[in-house]
């Protein structure tokens, strides 16, 4: 039997050059889960992700992924973490030079020596799985940004990962091509046996699906918990999340001097 | 007063940080290599677009050129009655110097820019991420076969450009002046030798690849994720290159002469 | 663009530019007309060589021989040391004469060597004794001058 836990994140601490990012940041993500981290824009939420990847290295604390501590890992044992992550970014990040088909195949001709004929099943039993069987020989220019999205799930799950991450997978998606993408998500997860982590700051569509949400705010973990949880939660912050409210603990201005002050009056 | 030499120093210090981190690049080229020749057909890719692409350009330039230096040479010459060492005077100004400089200048346009915007852009839409996160390194996949493109492409050009160049001049000076074809070429041959002055053109070339290549690469590499950051980086490709291959040339001309 | 189109096209472009390579070694460069493969260095001392440089042709006859490898200057005697490399092919007498000449009147210099008729024959790192400075036009012309003046004087 496999270890439960699969991404564990301890204390962990990140900023940039001057900015403190994240101050002490506890998750958890278990095996078969939808997990959602959710937080204003800004907040840090992709930075995480980059995190888990070990693109950056943490401040202080740590995150351990299939029981390896990431930052400690060399090029290699990072190259093979990471052979067991997925990852949908934000506007798909599709290789532009090549079609839809030469996409969603990258990953396996970059990892496996397998034959052509057989790349090709791959290839489109994933597309099919997205729903874009037919649009494989299309360039990336030619999709609209949600099937761009899904070919970028198709090539993100294209090698049977055990940890998908998505960005923002529904940013700037039409209501019918965020169902969809919901639907894929939940699908995926469940087909492979994965674990899903999923940053958004998308109220209903994550409180629909996911199994358990974090809220980051001030480099902290905010609120957690499972969404009926979290919608009985009376935590300021979350409500004004959840009821999208203006003006509450995070504030609708950025830090700013006196309003007069910088009007010289 | 002092904020002016603030200035100065920040982006003395700005630069030699770029220069440092250019040089690191270079070297991870190098340390990723060995990686990128196993799939050669990756550069021969990037061969192609940065050399068959640029085969037009650097046939029509070296034409002109060659031209040029044909009917420049004649009316020089001329005076002093030896006409016929043009084949020299065309044959020795595109080996030793226009071949290498002038292609050098014509890559940085044509190749350097493409090379810079298109790895800018896939920095900017985070396709670079996506492929480290695909535990691909971009180094050995994107930025190694178009440095040995590079590499390997320019010497040609150049040597081409030289070529095709001699041919215009030959052009000018024999069929349309009437200047003797026996001397043209057997001037040109005693005078034009081939370590010190082809051997010496194609160390330049190739040095100049290098220079054009990894500029273009870096600037690609380091541009801001933004349209404006790739636009800017485009630009400094050209202008940086143009600096580099005519400094470049003369640190390497006045090597080769003192030698 | 498939594969083999790429491939293709590649071939056609390194192929134009090693043509362009090899035209430039052959038809342009010297590459073919001056191969001297295996050569022995002889020396020559000279008074004056004018305007000869390193890598001047050594002809014989009006055919190139050898080139001059380097030129020094002995502080013991004053002169200059010429040192040059002689075809192996090509054999010379111990008596020969090196020569300065200048091809045309303000041409580049080259050396001269006119075969005498001792029966032995130069070797490598022998030195050649007769030789002949290179003409100074403006010494030349100062005789001349030199010469008009005195002529004058007489004729006074
Ligand atoms: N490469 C970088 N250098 C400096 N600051 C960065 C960099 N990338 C992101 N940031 C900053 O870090 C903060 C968190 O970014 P991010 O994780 O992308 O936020 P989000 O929660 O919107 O995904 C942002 O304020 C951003 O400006
Ligand atoms: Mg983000």
């Amino acid at each position: 039997m496999k270890k439960d836990l699969i991404v564990s994140i301890k204390d962990l601490a990140f900023g940039y050059a001057e900015r403190q990012i994240h101050r002490k940041i506890n998750m958890n993500f278990h095996r078969g889960k939808v997990v959602a981290i959710m937080g204003g824009s800004g907040c840090g939420k992709t930075t995480i992700l980059r995190l888990i990847g070990g693109q950056i290295k943490p401040t202080s604390g740590q995150v351990e992924v299939d029981g390896k501590i990431v930052h400690e890992q060399g090029r290699k044992g990072i190259y093979e973490l990471r052979r067991k992550m997925g990852m949908l970014f934000q506007h798909g990040a599709l290789f532009s030079d090549l079609s839809v088909y030469e996409n969603v195949a990258f990953p396996i001709r970059e990892h496996t020596d397998l034959n052509e004929a057989v790349i090709k099943d791959l290839v489109l039993m994933k597309l099919n799985a997205v729903g874009l069987r037919g649009a494989h020989n299309l360039m990336p220019t030619e999709l609209s940004g949600g099937m761009a999205r899904r070919v970028a799930l198709a090539r993100a799950v294209a090698l049977d990962p055990d940890i998908i991450m998505y960005d923002e997978p529904f940013a700037g998606l039409d209501p019918i091509s965020m169902g969809v993408i919901c639907d894929l998500i939940r699908t995926l997860n469940d087909a492979l046996g994965a674990t899903s982590i999923i940053v958004t700051h998308d109220v209903t569509e994550t409180f629909a699906f996911a199994d358990y949400i974090y809220f980051i705010a001030d480099g902290i973990v905010a609120a957690e918990g499972s969404p009926s949880d979290l919608k009985k939660s009376q935590l300021p912050f979350v409500k004004q999340f959840i009821y999208s409210e203006k003006d509450g603990p995070v504030p609708f201005h950025y830090q700013a001097n006196e309003y007069i002050s910088d009007l010289g009056l | 007063m002092l904020t002016f030499f603030e200035n100065i120093g920040r982006g003395l210090r700005l630069k030699i940080t770029r220069l440092g981190a250019a040089t690191r690049l270079f070297f991870t080229i190098i340390s990723y290599s060995s990686e990128s020749f196993k799939r050669f057909n990756l550069t021969i890719r990037e061969i192609y677009f940065t050399g068959v692409l640029s085969l037009i350009i650097i046939i029509v330039s070296a034409f002109f050129v060659g031209m040029v230096l044909g009917l420049q040479g004649y009316y020089t010459l001329q005076k002093y009655g030896s006409s016929e060492a043009i084949g020299v005077l065309v044959a020795l100004a595109l080996v030793r110097e226009l071949g290498p400089v002038v292609t050098a200048l014509l890559f940085a346009g044509r190749a350097g820019t493409a090379i810079t915007a298109e790895i800018g852009l896939m920095k900017a839409t985070e396709q670079l991420s996506a492929m480290e996160m695909m535990a691909v390194s971009p180094v050995a996949r994107i930025v190694a076969p178009r440095f040995w493109a590079g590499i390997i492409t320019m010497p040609l050009l150049a040597s081409i450009f030289s070529m095709v160049g001699i041919i215009g001049g030959y052009v000018v000076a024999v069929p349309l002046i009437g200047v003797d074809e026996g001397a043209f070429w057997s001037q040109m041959q005693a005078n034009v030798d081939f370590s010190y002055d082809i051997v010496n053109g194609f160390i330049k070339s190739l040095v100049f690849g290098i220079a054009c290549t990894i500029i273009a690469l870096f600037e690609g590499y380091d541009a801001p994720p933004t349209a404006e950051g790739v636009s800017r980086a485009t630009t400094r490709t050209v202008v940086t290159s143009s600096l580099a291959v005519l400094g470049l040339d003369f640190v390497l001309t006045s090597f080769m002469l003192s030698v | 663009m498939d594969r083999i189109k790429l491939d293709a096209w590649v071939g056609i472009f390194v192929a134009l530019g090693l043509i362009a390579l090899m035209g430039l070694a052959m038809k342009v460069g010297n590459l073919t007309s001056n191969d001297i493969k295996t050569t022995y260095v002889v020396t020559a001392n000279f008074e004056n060589i004018g305007g000869l440089k390193p890598r001047a042709p050594v002809k014989s006859a009006g055919v190139v021989v050898g080139r001059v490898d380097s030129i020094t200057f002995d502080t013991k005697i004053y002169e200059a040391i010429v040192t040059m490399s002689i075809d192996e092919r090509y054999v010379f007498p111990k008596d020969t004469f090196a020569n300065i000449y200048t091809a045309g009147l303000l041409g580049e210099q080259y050396i001269g060597l006119e075969a005498g008729g001792d029966p032995e024959n130069l070797v490598a790192f022998d030195k050649i004794s007769q030789t002949q400075d290179a003409v100074v036009l403006e010494k030349l012309i100062s005789q001349f001058l030199y010469n008009q003046a005195s002529k004058e004087e007489e004729e006074k």
